[in-house]
């Protein structure tokens, strides 16, 4: 009988699943470029092997998890162990390891490739490669998987299989004489799929008598079990009650549970090597759980710990405040239970003279910050504003220390500083070449070295090197609107550099904006501060006196813009029957005024701040 | 008893009905299809015969019936409630005594029957010397019958004012001056020029909130206020206040009232007050308006006030600010040391005096507080600025 998806701490009801061999086990990924069919493919993988009656069959099986992981848990690599009955009558084993595409998540995507033998590369067979297809592509190749691409959407009129087939081999270098050309959608070939990666994918190795080593995946918190950790186990066994170690925390855990997800949660006796499923253990927090810890038998410990991971660590960094004042508790309380499910954010108490008191918060990229912000709107109902995002700079002082700035309100006196750092990347973008000429002057426009720049077919690969900096800015904005969404990005961090960096003040009424300031490359500066100054006069609305607003770099303004006073203001009549109505308006006025943020004379409606930070209309 | 003192007050009387409701206006204003002009003569004496002993003060100075549609009322009743008011004050020549009219052929014809009665001002909702505008304004006379109507009056009363509304959607500078120059080659000694705002619960608001039309915005709504100051000020008619033009002398007593801040009394329904009693207080009055219930309370009580409150100082002081720097001459300095006990640098942040008097918008003499020509322009501004920077009552006073 086939289970419902995935349900918060709901078991299948059905006899715990028996270890399988290691021969019939097959570990994959699929790797794609979004909108290329990654969540169509494996809805139908599912369905085929019967993991799901057709009635619990929803479309993007593991992207309604998505939703469920928004009410409470959070499943940012999944796993999803199929049964297939192959050509050769035997069943196997197949774990699929859904991981998500986007750069921001590059470190998990990295994580969940390192649990698999190998892959499926998904390539939409009209559109070709594209830079996520090429990023992941990579990480897949640096963790020595095996690859079988597979060509999607072959049903559709515009599909090219053929071209499609030489950009492969031509931009990635990957044989694909034998890619399956497959329809997700319609279903065509998904068993073609199934035994290819039966036939074509290692079994994965390991001994199971040898000590337990087991790989921490991922964690999240499951509000009926607890912590949940992915794992996948390379040697030996792990089951209930067995006591386990993390190796490098030290702490010890008795496991309270064992299973799989089928994709519901199934319980199982153990999982041996080669398995990738999930424990719980009286674990507190997730971020007890270091991802890319060894689990190991407490009493019969491994001697060799497993590589694991770097850490990961928030490159973008924003300020979120509560539009009102009054839910600055319930806002640190919202970040608070979202940390308990994603321990990649990072916060910290931060008050503006501009918006009062919020959040400096951490992300792994901007679509972090982005998701992070939605929930925070959708599931604790909160109105935010957002700063302008920020890059860690590292502002090397003439003592020699050096400071992580995260904070462009937090920058040192320029006197004491002897250089500042700023984070480089290296970003791949594919792009017809219509549009090639002007996304090369965004990149020259945005301090862009180039590294590369290839032909394939029609489309070219552009290879830059570009300062992270000009990335959060506006770029993806600007390439959307520049190439009408027809290019794609992807990006990696690659080094800190020196640069010309400076802090750019904005002052309204010569009074500074804390908010708005910002650490430019003095190249930008002008043309930035012109921009600022230009929009926030179309966003302050006229007062009584004229208002300065000026973009300076320490005490030198760089540029200015004026809001003229308001040319009228005055009620036409009032007269005896008026007064006392207009004077408890006044009355009123005079506490609405309250709810503005006061420069000097000046009341900036926060709705202002709110258009100033909006990014990318610059 | 001087006419300026500040024991002056007026008498406002409210008639409360119209033949049509027209849509830009807020007033208490109910078109009713008959109404029993005696019985609404006996309330009317009768409301102020009740309320007369409130007045603590004897130097009537104004008598001004306003509506709705005072025109309508019979020139009996007008001359019924100011025989009243002359056995409970003494009514001179001096005293101003007006009423408002609609420029209509019918209403004209009853101008002589007015002055009969006492009154000895008029003043005539004319609001557009154009036909178009007249119909948009949903008004029920045409340009021709309203410049009539003016040269009557002008036969009948030796004092005459009439209304305009300015700022109409898609009036241009040039429109509004001409529109101005004829208006002033009709007038007698004042006008009233109106900016037409967009009330709350007028049919206009409705119809704006939908787009229905556009009205000026803040440049073109100032270039038009700058423009009638500069035309009515070559005229002779300099604005002694934001809406309103006379040659020097010729202001509208009743409305200085108002704007000094000074006592009034008012009759009829939904009619405001203010009354200073012996010990200086001040307090606000108010009679009910819909018109049935305050008839039927004044035949019952006597009176139909609803609201009755005392103002305190902090509210007085705004009062006097808001209606005071409304005037050209602005609110004397004893005005204010009487209302708070302070002076003028006392009870203000020092630093906004400086800022404000440095844009031009506001004025301090020996003797008064006033806005400048550019600071009534943006009363409304200047007005929350000195109140936001009111140091009085210190809080340690107000503890």
């Amino acid at each position: 009988m086939p289970d419902g998806p995935y349900v918060p701490g709901k078991f299948a009801r059905r006899p715990a699943l028996p270890m399988t061999d290691l021969s019939h086990i097959r570990n994959f990924s699929i790797i794609a470029h979004i909108d290329h069919g990654k969540s169509t493919l494996a809805d139908r993988l599912i369905q085929y092997c019967g993991g799901l009656a057709d009635r619990d069959m929803k479309e993007q099986v593991l992207d309604t998890m998505d939703i469920e992981r928004e009410r409470g848990i959070t499943i940012k690599a999944q796993a999803v162990r199929l049964n297939y009955i192959a050509d050769d009558g035997e069943t196997y084993e197949l774990n699929l390891m859904d991981t998500p595409g986007h750069v921001d998540f590059a470190y998990e995507v990295s994580r969940s490739l390192a649990a698999c033998e190998g892959s499926l590369l998904v390539v939409d067979a009209s559109q070709g490669v594209e830079a996520q297809t090429l990023a992941n592509v990579y990480q897949a190749i640096d963790a020595n998987h095996e690859i079988i691409p597979v060509l999607n959407k072959v049903d559709l009129p515009a599909a090219e299989p053929d071209r499609v087939r030489a950009q492969i081999e031509e931009v990635i270098g990957l044989d694909a004489s034998d890619a399956v050309e497959i329809s997700a959608k319609t279903g065509l070939n998904i068993k073609e799929v199934l035994e290819a990666l039966v036939t074509r994918l290692p079994a994965p190795k390991g001994d199971p008598d040898a000590p337990l080593k087991a790989l921490l995946v991922d964690s999240w918190y499951d509000s009926y079990l607890g912590v949940m950790t992915l794992v996948r186990v390379y040697d030996g066994t792990i089951k209930k009650g067995q006591r386990v170690r993390m190796m490098q925390t030290g702490a010890v855990h008795p496991i309270d549970r064992v299973g799989v997800f089928t994709p519901k949660l199934t319980e199982a006796k153990e999982l041996g090597p080669g398995a990738i499923g999930f424990v719980t253990a009286a674990i507190k927090t997730v971020a007890d759980c270091r991802v890319g810890d060894t689990l190991t038998d407490d009493r019969k410990p491994t001697a060799q710990a497993l590589v694991g991971f770097k850490p990961s660590v928030p490159v973008v960094f924003s300020g979120l405040f509560p539009v009102d004042a009054a839910d600055y508790e319930h806002l640190r309380d919202s970040l608070n239970k979202l940390r308990l499910n994603d321990a990649s954010f990072s916060f910290e108490a931060e008050s503006s003279a501009a918006l009062g008191f919020g959040f400096r918060c951490g992300f792994l990229g901007l679509l972090h910050l982005e998701i992070i912000q939605e929930r925070l709107e959708r599931e604790f109902d909160l109105d935010l504003i957002t700063t302008a995002p920020s890059v860690v700079y590292r502002v090397k002082m003439n003592s020699g220390e050096t400071k992580e700035l995260h904070n462009p309100s937090d920058m040192p006196d320029v006197v004491r500083i002897a250089s500042i750092e700023e984070p480089w990347i290296t970003a791949t973008i594919f792009v017809p070449d219509d549009y090639l000429g002007p996304i090369l002057s965004l990149c020259t426009d945005r301090r862009g070295e180039q590294v590369e720049l290839t032909y394939v077919g029609s489309r070219a690969m552009v290879v830059y090197r570009l300062p992270l900096n000009e990335v959060v800015f506006d770029f993806y904005d600007r390439l959307k609107s520049i190439s009408r969404g027809y290019a794609s990005f992807d990006y990696q961090i690659d080094e800190y550099r020196e640069g010309d960096l400076v802090r750019m003040s904005l002052l309204v009424n010569a009074e500074p904006v804390d908010a708005l300031s910002m650490i430019v490359h003095a190249s930008q500066a002008e043309p930035r501060g012109r921009a600022l100054c230009g929009r926030l006069k179309d966003l302050i609305p006229r007062q009584l006196f004229k208002i300065p607003i000026q973009a300076a770099i320490g005490g030198k303004v760089i540029a200015r813009e004026t809001i003229s006073a308001m040319r009228k203001d005055v009620t036409a009549k009032c007269y005896g029957g008026d007064i006392s109505r207009k004077r408890k308006l006044l009355d009123k006025q005079k506490k609405g005024k309250k709810k503005m943020r006061q420069f000097g004379r000046v009341d900036i409606p926060q709705s202002a701040f709110i258009e100033a930070l909006k990014m990318g209309d610059a | 008893m001087s006419t300026t003192g500040d024991d002056a007050f007026g008498l406002y009387v409210h008639w409360p009905f119209c033949l049509s409701k027209c849509p830009y206006c807020d007033f208490n204003s109910h078109v009713s299809g008959s109404v029993d002009h005696g019985q609404w003569r006996r309330a009317m004496v009768q409301e102020l015969e009740t309320m007369a002993p409130w007045v603590c003060s004897q130097n009537l100075v104004s008598i001004f019936f306003g509506g709705g549609t005072p025109s309508l009322m019979e020139p009996d009743t007008v001359a019924e409630i100011l025989s009243a008011a002359r056995q409970l004050w003494s009514v001179g020549p001096e005293v101003e005594i007006t009423l408002e009219a609609n420029p209509t052929s019918v209403e004209a014809g009853r101008f002589r029957g007015f002055r009969d009665a006492g009154v000895n001002r008029v003043s005539l909702g004319v609001q557009a010397l154009d036909d178009d505008a007249l119909k948009f304004l949903g008004r029920d006379h045409s340009a021709s019958e309203a410049i009539a109507a003016v040269e009557i009056a002008h036969a009948c009363f030796s004092r005459v004012s009439f209304d305009l509304i300015y700022a109409r959607p898609g009036q241009t500078v040039t429109d509004w001056t001409r529109e101005l120059r004829q208006a002033l080659a009709l007038a007698g000694e004042h006008l009233s020029l109106y900016q037409l705002t967009i009330e709350p619960g007028t049919a206009f608001h409705a119809i704006h909130q939908r787009g229905g039309f556009a009205i000026p915005d803040n440049d073109e709504g100032g270039a038009l206020y700058e423009a009638t100051g500069e035309t009515l000020a070559r005229a002779g008619l300099p604005a002694y206040e934001i809406s309103n033009h006379a040659r020097p002398g010729a202001e509208c007593r009743h409305n200085l009232v108002y704007w000094r801040a000074q006592d009034y009394l008012g009759i009829g329904p939904g009619a405001h007050g203010r009354l200073t009693n012996t010990a200086g207080q001040c307090r606000a009055l108010r009679t009910h308006r819909a018109p049935a219930t305050w008839l039927e309370r004044v035949e019952r009580d006597g009176h139909a006030i609803t609201e009755e409150a005392a103002i305190v100082p902090e509210e007085r002081l705004t009062e006097v600010l808001m209606m005071g720097l409304r005037l050209r001459e602005g609110v004397s300095r004893d005005r204010l040391r009487r209302e708070t006990g302070w002076t003028v640098e006392a009870l203000f942040d020092p630093t906004m005096l400086t800022d404000l008097i440095g844009a031009g918008y506001i004025d301090i003499t020996d003797t008064v507080l006033r806005a400048t020509p550019s600071g009534r322009q943006r009363l409304n501004a200047v007005l929350a600025a000195l109140l936001e920077a009111l140091q009085w009552p210190s809080d340690a006073a107000a503890e």
